[in-house]
């Protein structure tokens, strides 16, 4: 009975989607599924503009036409510009614990025998500061600059956004003090205490006004693909976060949740395998669908791809959780339609890669000489990489093999390295120009640095991880002529050792570009305004 | 699991997975009023969406998963508490909730780890009876077993798997856990009784205050006491307190003898042989004292059953004992 409870925390983020997906079936087939959105999130919610859409339709229609140019809104850059600033930060400091804990692995005297420097107390550090600190400053900085732009309007909420930021990064400071400290929820990606908690969902909610607000009072007809992504983000992360964390307090900064047993582990498995579905792909993928065509100043390559992959991606990600519960006491039905819909999902995780890609089609050659557009394209490259390599891991053969090794940490670092840290650095760098009053970034050459820096890093950690995880789980599983394990969990971890220091140079090399893009930020920053400016390429 | 939620989770699934099938379909047939490959007329902040179809690659690979998925579930169990799909298929005996129950099931289950545990006890035991059995079907000494270097091989590795978590890999053991290197035994060190400590498990208890009076153990008392228990493996200790101890040290006589040199039938250590299971530091000595010790050995018949518990006894015995 318990776990059926779970399903339904898990059904009742599904039947959110669900009441999207049925108006859209319901719809006649000229509707486009942007009004859908428009309708379930933004009318509903808010209850506002259910009748505007007719009469204000032609008057927005002419606005789009002529707005761009000449009557460009006064959009809120300045909150823009603080995340930004702070998505370079967080991004050095998060990755920079991640190298420390990395070197822990081989050098464990790095502790320095100090509690607050183990590395049980920096890991959950190390994955709050990039999952939450740089991943969602760089969303938060790129949604609020995209829906700003692509609905022509300024930021809703005047000082609200200025809440969200001091607010978040509140948010961080204390995650950065309470984790070393040693308090802990025990739940993956999910470890602050409930005190934490709490700012972290009003927070939330008050980000979600000010985007929604934002696509409420907006100038343009239709609501932009990439807000789709970045809407769907935003709402299914409060859902996520506020069931998962649902806590019974027992001091200031203890508590436990409300959940047990395999029910526990189905909620955080829910929550934790779509804080990477809609934290870090769909919010992501929101990132890519503006900063791609942008960069690449080429139309979006399919329309109708990226209705079928939105709708599909988000009605199917939030089934995936289980296949992280395989060969244990979740109920073998709810095991199977984990394997599945993790399945079912490839194609539509595709459907975003080949939309960007071919996006690009008839400006392959801007590959050559822009870096940028660079570190884009190839974030997509390993964005379907690591959407081929999540299904197939979720097959519970291959799982049998794979889980509980290093394949999976290699697994996370495709989509984490290759595919969230390098679209965020893409976009990081086609915003600081824009809004720090300059044509380009201080040093091209440098952002070619760093693209070279970050690929060979991102290609360095994920092979050794790749090799050292099917070595482990290869290694657990053999037996000799007696049925006995062949090598003890100590063998294991020592033939491992090699890996480790791969993976730790890997780490180093890709920190290393994020200290080259803080230089070259700083200096395009403090340029004076209005002189860089892009060199002109020959055709 | 109710009918109920049964039903409304085979609802949702199938509501998922046919709306993905319906909206492949509908993207794929529907044009949008707008001629494939152009601008589908809308622009923001200058980018334009393209009527592209559907690659038609794409569209294959996902009926290709969706197809597979549906056969998938019908095969296997998928819909919550109805059935187990056509294969009867279970992963483990999920509802298994005693010893008991476990030991009944074993027999009848056909789930995935029943049937691989089976396998493997077809494949296996017969290794395990050769290396243990004589010809008759008799158990060979366990100091027998222990000049076979094939079946010490063996037990080295049951050891490594099953025991060094406590023992540690080289069997020398930890604070707590005792090292089964130095022919010294808390229970006794023949074959036979390895086995017993085995199959049936210890449970070492050092009473708290050793069963004196806290009365006893005032002042000096405690001191004293431990002076003497450490003069006892010949450490250099304060004589006066050594000899006042002494008188306390009667109540301890009836586990650790009346010269301290242990009893084996109790479990209670020799105090002797300057061997501490606890350390033997005053400091560590008084902690045993005053709170008292309770040292648990697991019993490993069920686990392990009779034939490799007497492989590991055998390889055990070889380490106090080299050939």
């Amino acid at each position: 009975m318990t776990v059926i409870v779970t399903f339904s925390a898990v059904e009742f983020a599904s039947n959110i989607v669900f009441v999207k997906l049925l108006a859209l079936l319901s719809r006649d087939s000229q509707f486009y599924a942007k009004h859908i959105f428009a309708n379930c999130f933004v009318n509903n919610a808010f209850n506002l503009r259910a009748n505007l859409r007719g009469n204000n339709g032609q008057q927005r229609k002419q606005n789009k036409m002529t707005s761009h140019i000449e009557n460009q809104p006064d959009y809120n850059y300045t909150v823009v510009r603080q995340f930004t600033v702070m998505t370079i930060i967080w991004g050095i400091v998060g990755m920079g614990v991640g190298v420390l804990i990395a070197a822990q692995l081989i050098w464990p005297a790095l502790n320095f025998e100090t509690p607050w420097l183990t590395y049980s107390r920096l890991r959950p550090l190390h994955t709050n500061a990039v999952i939450f600190a740089f991943g969602v400053c760089a969303l938060m900085a790129t949604s609020f600059y995209v829906v700003q732009r692509t609905c022509q309007t300024r930021l809703f909420g005047g000082p609200l956004a200025q809440v969200v930021f001091w607010g978040w990064q509140l948010v961080i400071l204390l995650a950065a003090i309470t984790l070393p400290m040693g308090y802990t929820a025990g739940k993956e990606y999910a470890e602050l205490e409930w005190p934490i908690d709490i700012l972290i969902a009003v927070i939330w909610v008050i980000y979600a006004i000010v985007f929604f607000g934002t696509i409420v009072k907006r100038k343009t007809s239709h609501i932009y693909v990439a807000n789709w992504f970045f809407g769907a983000f935003i709402i299914t992360v409060a859902v996520l976060h506020i069931v998962n964390s649902a806590a019974v307090p027992v001091s200031m900064m203890k508590s436990y949740s409300a959940y047990s047993g395999a029910v526990d582990a189905m909620v955080q498995w829910w929550y934790g395998h779509n804080a990477v579905g809609f934290l870090l792909t769909a919010g992501f993928l929101g990132m890519m669908y503006y900063f791609v065509p942008k960069q690449a100043g080429r139309p979006v390559y399919s329309y109708r791809l990226s209705i079928v992959h939105f709708w599909a991606l988000v009605s199917v990600y939030i089934w995936a959780g289980p296949h992280h519960l395989h060969y244990t006491a979740l109920p073998d039905w709810a095991q199977s339609l984990g394997m599945i819909m993790s399945l079912i999902l490839f194609a539509p995780s595709w459907g975003g890669m080949i939309n960007g890609i071919m996006t690009l089609s008839g400006a392959w050659h801007k590959l050559r000489y822009d870096p940028i557009l660079r570190f884009l394209i190839v974030s997509l490259s390993f964005y379907g990489m690591s959407t081929f390599e999540g299904p197939m891991m979720a097959i519970k053969t291959v799982n049998a093999l794979s889980h509980y090794t290093d394949w999976t940490i290699g697994h996370v670092h495709s989509g984490a390295l290759g595919w969230v840290a390098m679209v965020s650095i893409g976009a990081v760098y086609h915003l600081i120009p824009n809004l720090f009053g300059q044509g380009n970034m201080y040093s091209t050459k440098l952002v070619n640095v760093h693209f070279w820096l970050a690929t060979v890093g991102t290609v360095l950690y994920i092979v050794a991880m790749w090799i050292s995880g099917v070595m482990q789980g290869l290694m657990w599983r053999a037996v000799n002529s007696d049925g006995t394990l062949t090598y003890s969990f100590v063998e294991s971890l020592q033939a491992s050792y090699p890996f480790y220091f791969v993976r730790f140079l890997g780490g180093a090399i890709f920190l290393s570009g994020m200290l080259i893009m803080a230089y070259n930020a700083y200096k395009t920053i403090v340029a004076p305004k209005g002189s860089l400016q892009p060199e002109p390429q020959a055709a | 699991m109710s009918t109920f939620w049964s039903i409304w989770i085979t609802v949702i699934t199938l509501i998922v997975i046919i709306g993905c099938a319906g909206l492949l379909y509908w993207c794929a047939k529907d044009k949008m009023g707008v001629e494939e490959g152009k601008s589908m007329g809308h622009s923001f902040d200058g980018i334009e969406e393209l009527n592209t179809g559907l690659p038609k690659w794409w569209v294959g690979l996902f009926v290709f998963t969706i197809v597979g998925c549906v056969i998938y579930i019908l095969l296997f169990p998928a819909f919550g508490g109805f059935g187990n799909g056509l294969l009867g298929w279970t992963s483990a005996d999920q509802d298994i909730v005693s010893k008991q129950d476990s030991i009944e099931r074993a027999a009848t289950s056909n789930s995935q780890y029943q049937r691989e545990v089976n396998k493997a006890n077809e494949l296996y035991a017969e290794v395990f009876k050769k290396l243990t059995h004589d010809e008759q079907g008799q158990y060979i000494a366990v100091e027998e077993v222990a000049k076979n270097p094939e079946a010490v091989k063996v037990g080295q590795r049951l050891f490594l798997q099953n025991c060094a978590q406590c023992h540690g890999s080289d069997a020398k053991g930890f604070t707590g856990f005792p090292n089964l290197t130095d022919n010294d035994w808390l229970y006794g060190g023949t074959g036979d009784i390895i086995k017993t400590t085995l199959m049936e498990g210890r449970n070492g208890v050092m009473p708290v205050g050793g069963l004196l009076t806290p009365e006893q153990l005032e002042g000096e008392g405690l001191q004293n006491l431990v002076s003497y228990v450490l003069s006892l493996s010949g450490r250099k200790v304060n004589a006066v307190e050594a000899q006042k101890g002494k008188e306390l040290f009667g109540t301890c006589m009836g586990c650790h003898g009346a010269d301290g040199s242990g009893m084996q039938a109790l479990g209670a250590p020799n105090l002797t042989d300057n061997i501490w299971l606890y350390g033997g530091s005053r400091k560590a000595v008084e902690e045993t004292i005053i709170h008292g010790r309770n040292g648990v050995m697991p019993a490993w018949k069920d686990i392990l059953g009779e034939d490799k518990v007497h492989i590991i006894a055998a390889y055990v015995y070889s380490l106090s004992n080299p050939q």
